[in-house]
């Protein structure tokens, strides 16, 4: 088996007095697509940002064999963690191409910066055309699109997707989830946050079911496709 | 018409002034979302800290453009210290609280450097050194061009330009832009953000130092509470820009210079001060976003 990437191990996240996360055990492992599903409110975004160090937490949670529960958010990039926020949060005021270098903000290589902002570029033409339009005027699918290519221009050894279907048309959907399925092929590790559990599911090689932030299911995606419970709670079927 | 002309110019001169102060709220509004109350105190301290300077270097009695460049770097280099260290210890404290505990903060902040002036400096007011000789560069058609007046629009410009390079070709004002849209996001690219706030501070403050050297040059007389009324100024002219905007704060201190140098030439110089209140009152009425400021539209 693959070395794993994100390890936790009794993971808790409290908001005042909301214990978001209730003592996850997960793992990540190298070259996977993992989905975190579950409802509303479960506590998907919860667990990317405690992943990213948003969100102080209690437990274990290692990054590559190193514990980084102590390690500021703005260090975690820098070893590897990138993530596509819930929302996108692109910077509305800037234009398409200065959201893209800032998400090269914590590199040095000149050169493999240009490199990856040509990768971003041709992963996605749309974004090509709207260099300098500023992010705030997009539609919400170039957003997803900003926001996506943002996160992969800082070099990452994990890619955190918060919702990336969120909002957009059908197709525009099966598009980016072809992105990420060939962003995999090409090594990188993704743990996907999505409503759209079927999709997830079916790009992904494991998946965790959430619910009220614990962890009540975990197997490989194929398995959950077919499982009873998934499908009357998830898929709706 | 001529007049007009020579008004049209104070206007300017004074718009510039106003608009070196301006920048330091709205900078700082734009990254914390709070108002400095501060600034114009820190703004005080560049001045004293120029006159201090330039006796203890006994170069009061010898003006030239050398007076005028160690003072503005003189000014510049106390007042970003004193804002960096207000950043430091009274509000970065206050970091996740409720803005009105911050606000409150800034209030006793500005306070205290008043009053503290007060003991420090002593109340009486003093006079700032001479920073150069004040003559007539150009005289014709009835206009009359200073040096005051060139040196003041010159470096103030000079300052505004600076700004805008930093805020708009660098990776740094990249920064400041990305933190003043969304901290938390702009920490998720590798950004510190409090570092580009302690650098927000040190910014806008030195611009209120460069300020200083200007005004005191201007109109020497210097005293513990003299950002009192600048600083009124400064704020409503970066609220009628629209807080929070770069080209807002400018195009305000423009308006509040210009307009002021009319009130008191065509109507009354008892309305000097009124107007700054009168336009507060007018915007925040009509206009609370200010003229260029913005609501950012967030999609979901
Ligand atoms: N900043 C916060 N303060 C207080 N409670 C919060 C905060 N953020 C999230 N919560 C709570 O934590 C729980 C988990 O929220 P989280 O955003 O992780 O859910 P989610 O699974 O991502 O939901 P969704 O599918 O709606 O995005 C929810 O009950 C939510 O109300
Ligand atoms: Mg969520």
């Amino acid at each position: 088996m693959s070395s794993a990437m994100i390890t936790t191990e009794n993971l808790n996240v409290h908001y005042g007095s909301i214990h978001a996360l209730k003592g996850l055990n997960f793992e990540v492992h190298q070259g996977e697509i993992v989905s975190l599903i579950g409802a509303n409110g479960a506590g998907k975004t919860t667990t990317l940002r405690a992943i990213s160090g948003l969100v102080p937490v209690t437990g274990s949670l290692q990054f590559e064999g190193h514990d980084i529960t102590k390690v500021p958010v703005y260090k975690r990039v820098e070893l590897g963690i990138a993530q596509s926020p819930e929302g996108r949060g692109v910077f509305p005021l800037m234009s398409v191409q200065e959201n893209l270098e800032m998400g090269a903000y914590s590199r040095k290589d000149k050169a493999g910066i240009k490199k990856d902002y040509e990768m971003c570029l041709d992963l996605f033409p749309r974004l090509k055309e709207r260099l300098w339009q500023m992010a705030g005027t997009m539609s919400g699918g170039e957003q997803q699109m900003l926001a996506i290519s943002r996160a992969l221009m800082s070099k990452p050894k994990i890619l955190l997707l918060d919702e990336p279907s969120l909002g957009l048309a059908p197709l525009i959907v099966a598009q980016i989830f072809e992105i990420i399925k060939k962003l995999n092929q090409d090594g990188m590790t993704i743990l996907l946050v999505e409503q759209n559990a079927r999709m997830a599911l079916k790009i992904s090689h494991r998946a965790y079911v959430l619910e009220t932030g614990k962890i009540v299911m975990q197997d490989s995606a194929a398995n959950l496709l077919n499982n009873d419970e998934v499908r009357k709670a998830y898929l709706g079927v | 018409m001529q007049d007009f002309v020579q008004h049209l110019i104070n206007g300017i001169s004074l718009g510039s002034i106003y608009a070196l102060i301006a920048l330091g709220y709205t900078m700082v509004y734009g990254i914390l979302k709070m108002i400095n109350f501060a600034h114009s105190d820190v703004y005080m301290v560049g001045a004293f800290a120029s006159y201090y300077v330039a006796r203890w270097l006994g170069i009061d009695s010898n003006p030239s453009i050398g007076t005028l460049i160690i003072l503005l770097l003189t000014s510049m280099f106390f007042c970003s210290l004193l804002g960096l260290l207000i950043e430091r210890l009274a509000y970065r404290p206050l970091r996740n609280s409720p803005k009105l505990n911050i606000l409150i903060t800034a209030i006793g902040v500005s306070l205290f450097l008043e009053y503290g002036g007060q003991v420090v400096f002593g109340a009486d007011p003093k006079v700032f050194p001479d920073v150069m000789k004040d003559f007539v560069l150009f005289s014709g058609a009835g206009i009359e061009l200073t040096s005051f007046d060139i040196t003041v629009l010159i470096v103030s410009i000079l300052a505004m330009f600076a700004l805008d390079f930093l805020i708009y070709k660098t990776k740094l004002g990249k920064a400041m832009r990305a933190v003043s849209s969304n901290p938390s996001v702009a920490s998720l690219m590798g950004v510190n953000p409090d570092r580009i706030i302690s650098f927000t501070f040190i910014v806008g403050s030195a611009l209120a130092g460069v300020g200083s050297v200007l005004v005191g040059m201007k109109y020497p007389k210097i005293d513990p509470l003299m950002g009192m009324m600048i600083g009124l100024k400064a704020f409503v002219a970066a609220v009628l820009g629209g807080i929070g905007s770069i080209s807002g704060a400018v195009l305000g201190a423009l308006i509040m210079g210009l307009s002021e140098e009319m009130v008191v030439a065509y109507l009354s110089s008892t309305y000097r001060d009124a107007l700054a209140f009168g336009i507060l009152i007018v915007i925040l009425i009509f206009k609370p976003a200010g003229i260029l400021g913005k609501y950012s539209v967030e999609k979901v």
